[in-house]
């Protein structure tokens, strides 16, 4: 239909200079985003880390368990471009390899965001009643403490819990996460913060929107809840939660490097960044470098992630505040 | 107001019921028990004789209610780790570092953040804003412990100017690495909203009053314009001491503070429940009280709001 419109247009010659190119919202918004230097540099890297992470096996020179005792604690090399740390094992290989951790903590973020904080908002808003009241209390009561407060107490139940002999569908979750090398168990704990403000964000949204005439004329002419919930209202606050999430996502990497940094997150020999940095952090007075690289690596993830989400709620409402 | 107050403290109480009970459940379904942890398990009647002596043989309601009626009472056990000394003691040893740790650090934030953000604001989209942003982009981003990790090499081992670790009051120069990991948190919080505040003010007509009277632009700015936009700014005291908290974790640990932060982390490890309990009830009342602090403090800051 679209462009049968578009086709119909240029049939004049004077349709065609008058009309401007077609502009969505997304389209705008992209243009907005590409003025914005620090957000397009920061995606680059976001995408470079991502391409780094899937290729990891590819390109890393090591094995990031690989040790070589013969040549620990080395500087920069040619073997070893970023060196090696007491073991011997290569860092570079090692911080490749834990970008797909980083990466995939930030992936299973978004998910939760998508997959609960998302619905619940949308029924809390919707609804209302009960479900309003039952949703934002438990919000409210998990928000008025610290994230890591919370997920350093859940993740020590979980790691208790799943390390124990079990049997059933526990026995297959302990494996998994025997697997995983821990992973499973910070997924289940960041999960279990991770939905809470896009949720009370998505609420608020549907309960201005829900009053809106173009809600009354879609419940109007027939529309189902569900229909007017995922046709109508989703879209409609979809910006504020790309925003959010994208902002979720370091907010998500730094907890998982924070856990493994104090030993309550991923297990070694598994090169989370937070175990690099804690690894680092023991060396650091004879070798600063083995400190310094991986926590510069972090940072700077850190810092591209939020400046994409500036740019980004810069970019599809600039009036939008999302914190 | 004191209707408003009372009801508030009143409603402090659920909420405190609710995160105690919660942590309550969690710590005791743990699997494991706190004498699992030694190198050389010990004998099951030893085991049993501990149980017994901290009566973690009663059934879990008993042993929940006991637990409520000492902690109200101020009397939060003893610690299974450090036998000699019960809860309270150790929460009363580190608190007070912790609290003065804490509160440099948020004089840190103050000081260096609310210029930084009205520094922003006044010269908007030139480079003093871009260099303010990625300041604050930075120290929102990054996590304490990298940065207090990163103070360590840069002014301890680089250039030796201060020690690496250790305490000794405020009045010690070992307070400025981990006032500074701490703080920068906070700082880009509130240089961040400082910005964004001002910036909605600075375009109001009662500002271009005081311009039209022929007062200076910095007073208007700071005279005027500043102490409406701060307002709004008190509002994420709350978040900003869940920064201190946190950060208080890595902080304390790594430079060796002993303070109450350091105390959480060890009885997560050590499973030393009812540490890490009152600890837990400690956090929980410090935010409940600086929240209340903190929406009191808008009527005050704002004769427009009104409480019901």
């Amino acid at each position: 239909m679209a462009s049968s419109i578009r086709a119909s247009a240029t049939g004049s010659a004077a349709g065609a200079a008058l009309r401007r190119p077609p502009a969505s919202l997304w389209s705008d918004a992209w243009r907005r985003m590409l003025r914005n230097r620090p957000a397009v540099v920061s995606l680059a890297y976001v995408v470079l880390l991502l391409a780094a992470a899937i290729l990891a096996s590819a390109i890393a020179p090591y094995a990031f368990e690989a040790q070589d005792l013969d040549s620990a604690d080395l500087g920069s090399t040619q073997a070893h471009l970023l060196g090696t740390d007491q073991l011997g094992r290569d860092l570079l290989s090692r911080l490749l390899y834990g970008s797909r951790i980083s990466l995939a903590v930030g992936i299973v973020d978004v998910l939760v965001v998508l997959l609960i904080g998302v619905p619940l908002g949308l029924l809390a808003g919707f609804f209302g009643r009960w479900i309003d009241v039952v949703v934002m209390r438990a919000v409210d009561i998990l928000l008025a403490f610290p994230n890591l407060l919370l997920v350093i107490v859940v993740i020590t139940y979980l790691r208790a819990v799943l390390e124990l002999p079990q049997s059933g569908a526990l026995a297959a979750l302990g494996g998994l996460d025997k697997l995983s090398g821990g992973l499973l168990g910070v997924f289940i704990a960041l999960g279990l913060v991770s939905w809470l403000t896009v949720a009370r964000l998505v609420r608020g949204q549907v309960l201005s929107l829900k009053e809106k005439e173009f809600v009354e004329a879609a419940r109007m002419i027939g529309a189902s809840d569900g229909r007017i919930m995922l046709r109508h209202l989703l879209p409609n606050s979809l910006a504020p939660v790309i925003v959010a999430a994208t902002f979720g996502i370091p907010g998500a990497i730094a907890t998982e490097a924070g856990l493994s940094f104090l030993g309550l997150g991923v297990r070694p020999p598994l090169p989370s960044w937070g175990i690099l940095i804690a690894e680092g952090v023991r060396s650091m007075r004879a070798f600063p470098h083995e400190l310094l690289f991986p926590a510069a690596v972090l940072a700077v993830t850190l810092i591209c992630f939020n400046f994409l989400g500036d740019g980004l709620r810069d970019a599809l409402d600039p009036k939008l505040k999302v914190d | 107001m004191t209707t408003y107050i009372l009801r508030r403290v009143l409603w402090m109480i659920p909420s405190l019921l609710v995160v105690f009970t919660l942590t309550f459940i969690v710590v005791h379904a743990t699997p494991g028990g706190p004498w699992d942890e030694s190198e050389k398990p010990l004998p099951p009647a030893v085991k049993a004789n501990l149980d017994r002596q901290y009566h973690l043989d009663d059934p879990l309601p008993k042993q929940y209610v006991d637990y409520l009626a000492g902690a109200v009472r101020g009397d939060f056990g003893p610690s299974y780790r450090n036998v000699e000394r019960s809860v309270s003691d150790i929460v009363g040893a580190t608190l007070p570092v912790s609290l003065q740790l804490g509160a440099a650090s948020m004089l840190f934030a103050l000081v260096v953040g609310i210029p930084l953000g009205v520094l922003a604001a006044m010269r908007q989209n030139t480079w003093v804003d871009f260099v303010a942003s990625l300041v604050t982009v930075s120290g929102i981003s990054t996590p304490p412990f990298v940065r207090v990790t990163l103070l360590i090499v840069v002014f301890s081992l680089a250039l030796p100017w201060l020690p690496t670790g250790g305490w000794e009051g405020l009045g010690d120069v070992r307070l400025i690495i981990p006032m500074v990991a701490i703080g920068t948190g906070p700082a880009a919080i509130l240089a961040r909203y400082t910005r964004s505040s001002l910036l909605e003010v600075l375009p109001q007509d009662f500002l271009r009053t005081a311009r039209a009277k022929g007062l200076a632009e910095q007073a208007v700015v700071l005279r005027h314009a500043l102490k409406n936009a701060l307002i709004p700014v008190v509002t994420v005291a709350g978040v900003t001491l869940a920064n201190v908290i946190t950060g208080a974790f890595f902080v304390e640990r790594i430079y060796g503070v002993p303070g109450i932060g350091r105390q959480f982390v060890d009885s997560v490890s050590g499973r030393d429940y009812p540490l890490l309990l009152g600890i837990v009830l400690v956090f929980a009342l410090l935010i409940s009280v600086v929240n209340l602090l903190v929406d009191v403090s808008y009527g005050f800051l704002d004769p427009r709001i009104r409480y019901r």
